[in-house]
């Protein structure tokens, strides 16, 4: 078939010192045609036995999630005073957790939006993976303010629902624009993740044997022939929806942020919080994508779609962001410390690095400042291992600025004689550890029963996908050259 | 479905194994004077949906994302005014029941949200999905549509179709088979 021969062009990335040079490494191994992307991809779902690897990660997600189903029944019925949360620290990790989950989301949506409409072809190896990681991530992050409300069978409440109280949300509060944008947030992203699935669902239910299958895939793919005229509005809505959520990511943890930045409590009234929290977000997300996406190439060897430029592609951005929140860490010192004058500013900024977090804050600059700078190597981004570690330390680290954030400014404000001091209760852990159990157990559902790369997608990057006559036909060489 | 009965015979299709071939296909059928006719591949390709008679014009998604953009707008912002300066009016220190600036997360918001589920239920809707049996399926090999395989119908519907012709007109193009599809 010609599509063969025309991508073994693609060829030739130079080996040098051992490793190979990520910038001539091509989006795409050589040697696919339509048909073996369909074939690789599909099979991991249709013909793929179970992995061992695949019970035993499922085993201790579902244990954890088993946790976060009693420590969420002891809740429901004690109430929230069984997690640490006190007075003054009325936010703790419940917040933390559902700021850091959220943050974690944003890596997909970017790349899947974001990268799309900066035509970064490079994304459609691992947009799928990172959208369904932001579902997940949000379904997690959702359980924490919920669950805070503390009565969570009404929190209907916060949606502006006609009521025989005549009771309305208050919507000059920044909480209120968190359900609205947390929520739009949700659905948003679960239509373009499920939009973009339909062609490869029916791909998956053409090419699977067994009827049950067939029926269910033939279902969700909703009947799915590859009318070219559906393949033409399918593409415009597609590409509205990647315009939708470039602005919509953007403003979800920039309203989020605002959830602190609108109070008055030091450390929490600044101006910056916004871009300081939407760089946070990308830069855990893209950790965790990295930390997902390192095992998932190996284990199901998809080394040839997964290539070294994506992985060395989100170690830049990575980088990049790591940079914009070291920045950040910097200004709010310097703001803190010298600029603003205010007494309580600096007193939190001392108490900050030196108070009874201080720890803490130190572990935050050396996961998030020092250690993203390894990253300058290209030989760094190489090693998978390295890397690897590198996105579990960076996400650890921005867990902890939230916590700082929170905890830091919470205990410790304006008045020493409302002071306090806030500890985490083993309800706490286990619903922490129990939503990264839920997540787990969702990403390997999703992995096993979904086709995780976008087929169609990558098939529109082979130079056979170009018909005669087409700009673009036929310039490979250019291409890996560019590229 | 309303043709069924009139027309026991949907069409005729023909399968090709390349982009290139496809479009080819869709051209030279235009230019014989076909115009109902549809393309199936496992990917977009424009030139294709160009060839079949689909333009620009036709493609309504955009207007059906931009009405929802403007209703999810000023429904958002008529939803937050009402419920904060009618419906539940608190008096704050004298401030304004209606302050705009507070108003535009919750309007930005709501357009966006209604502006996407326009754009994708839009989509769905002008396509006429989801539809679970339509007659192309009954052409055996149509599964490869969606996955290396390029398919080219010219319906019955089509006012120049004469079924013996439309089939020597597609086994001209060379495609890798022919086949009658059922209604």
């Amino acid at each position: 078939m010609s599509a063969f021969q025309e991508t073994e062009l693609r060829v030739a990335p130079p080996v040098e010192k051992g490793y190979r040079d990520p910038s001539f490494v091509p989006i795409i191994e050589p040697g696919h045609t339509f048909d073996s992307i369909t074939e690789k991809i599909s099979n991991i779902v249709l013909e793929m036995n179970t992995p061992r690897w695949w019970f035993g990660a499922m085993l201790v997600g579902s244990c954890f999630a088993v946790g976060l189903l009693f420590a969420l029944t002891v809740l429901v019925f004690k109430g929230i005073g069984i997690w640490g949360n006190n007075q003054p620290t009325g936010w703790a990790w419940d917040i933390t957790n559902f700021v850091w989950w959220i943050g974690i989301g944003h890596a997909g949506t970017l790349i899947s939006a974001i990268l799309f409409l900066l035509k970064q072809e490079w994304r459609n190896s691992i947009n799928r993976f990172s959208e369904a990681m932001t579902i997940f991530a949000v379904m997690c992050a959702g359980m924490f303010p919920i669950f805070h409300t503390g009565r969570p069978w009404l929190a209907y409440w916060l949606f502006p629902l006609p009521n025989t109280m005549g009771v309305w949300p208050q919507f000059k509060s920044p909480l209120v624009w968190d359900v609205f944008a947390v929520s739009t947030y949700f659905t948003l992203s679960l239509v373009y993740w499920y939009i973009g699935m339909v062609p490869d669902l029916g791909t998956l239910r053409d090419r699977t044997r067994k009827p049950l299958l067939q029926k269910v895939y033939g279902f969700l793919s909703l009947g799915w022939r590859g009318s070219t005229r559906h393949w033409s509005r399918y593409e415009t809505a597609y590409l509205l929806l990647a315009g939708l959520c470039t602005p919509l990511v953007l403003s979800v943890h920039s309203v989020v942020s605002m959830d602190f930045a609108v109070g008055i409590v030091p450390g929490w009234h600044s101006t910056i919080f916004p871009p300081y929290f939407v760089a946070g977000a990308v830069y855990s997300g893209f950790a965790l994508v990295l930390t997902l996406v390192i095992p998932a190439r190996r284990l199901f060897n998809l080394k040839d779609f997964i290539t070294q430029r994506h992985i060395d592609n989100m170690g830049k951005v990575m980088l990049a962001t790591g940079l914009i929140v070291s920045y950040s860490y910097c200004f709010e010192a310097f703001f803190g410390l010298v600029y603003a004058g205010n007494k309580y500013e600096h007193f939190m900024m001392m108490n900050r690095m030196f108070g009874p977090y201080a720890t803490f804050y130190w572990i935050l600059i050396l996961c998030n400042v020092i250690t993203p700078q390894f990253l300058w190597w290209r030989k760094i981004r190489n090693n998978t291992i390295v890397l690897f570690v590198i996105s579990i330390v960076v996400n650890i680290g921005m867990w902890l600025e939230r916590f700082e954030i929170i905890a830091v400014s919470l205990t410790r404000d304006f008045l020493p004689s409302s002071w306090g001091y806030f500890k985490p209760t083993i309800f706490d852990m286990l619903t922490f550890a129990g939503t990264l159990g839920f997540f787990l157990v969702m990403m390997l559902l999703f992995m096993r029963t979904m086709p995780m790369i976008p087929m169609y997608e990558l098939k529109m990057l082979l130079p056979a996908a170009r018909p005669a006559g087409h700009p673009e036909q036929g310039s490979f060489e250019e291409e890996v050259v560019s590229a | 479905m309303k043709h069924k009965k009139e027309y026991p015979i949907y069409g005729v299709m023909a399968e090709f194994d390349s982009p290139t071939a496809i479009m080819l296909a869709a051209q030279k059928a235009r230019d014989a004077g076909y115009r109902v006719m549809d393309a199936y591949t496992p990917f977009p390709i424009e030139e294709v949906s160009e060839a079949v008679g689909f333009q620009r014009k036709h493609n309504k998604v955009a207007l059906a994302c931009l009405i929802g953009g403007i209703l999810g707008g000023t429904g958002g912002y008529t939803l937050a005014s009402c419920a904060a300066g009618v419906w539940f009016p608190l008096n704050i220190a004298g401030r304004p029941f209606i302050p705009w600036p507070m108003f535009i997360p919750v309007t930005f918001e709501s357009t966006i949200l209604i502006a996407g589920l326009s754009a994708a239920i839009g989509m769905l809707v002008m396509n006429g999905l989801p539809a679970p049996y339509h007659p192309v399926f009954n052409v055996p090999g149509f599964s490869l549509a969606t996955n290396d395989r390029f398919f080219l119908c010219i319906e019955a519907r089509d006012p120049k179709y004469d079924e013996g012709a439309v089939t020597e007109f597609l086994n001209s193009l060379n495609p890798t088979e022919v086949t009658r599809v059922e209604g």
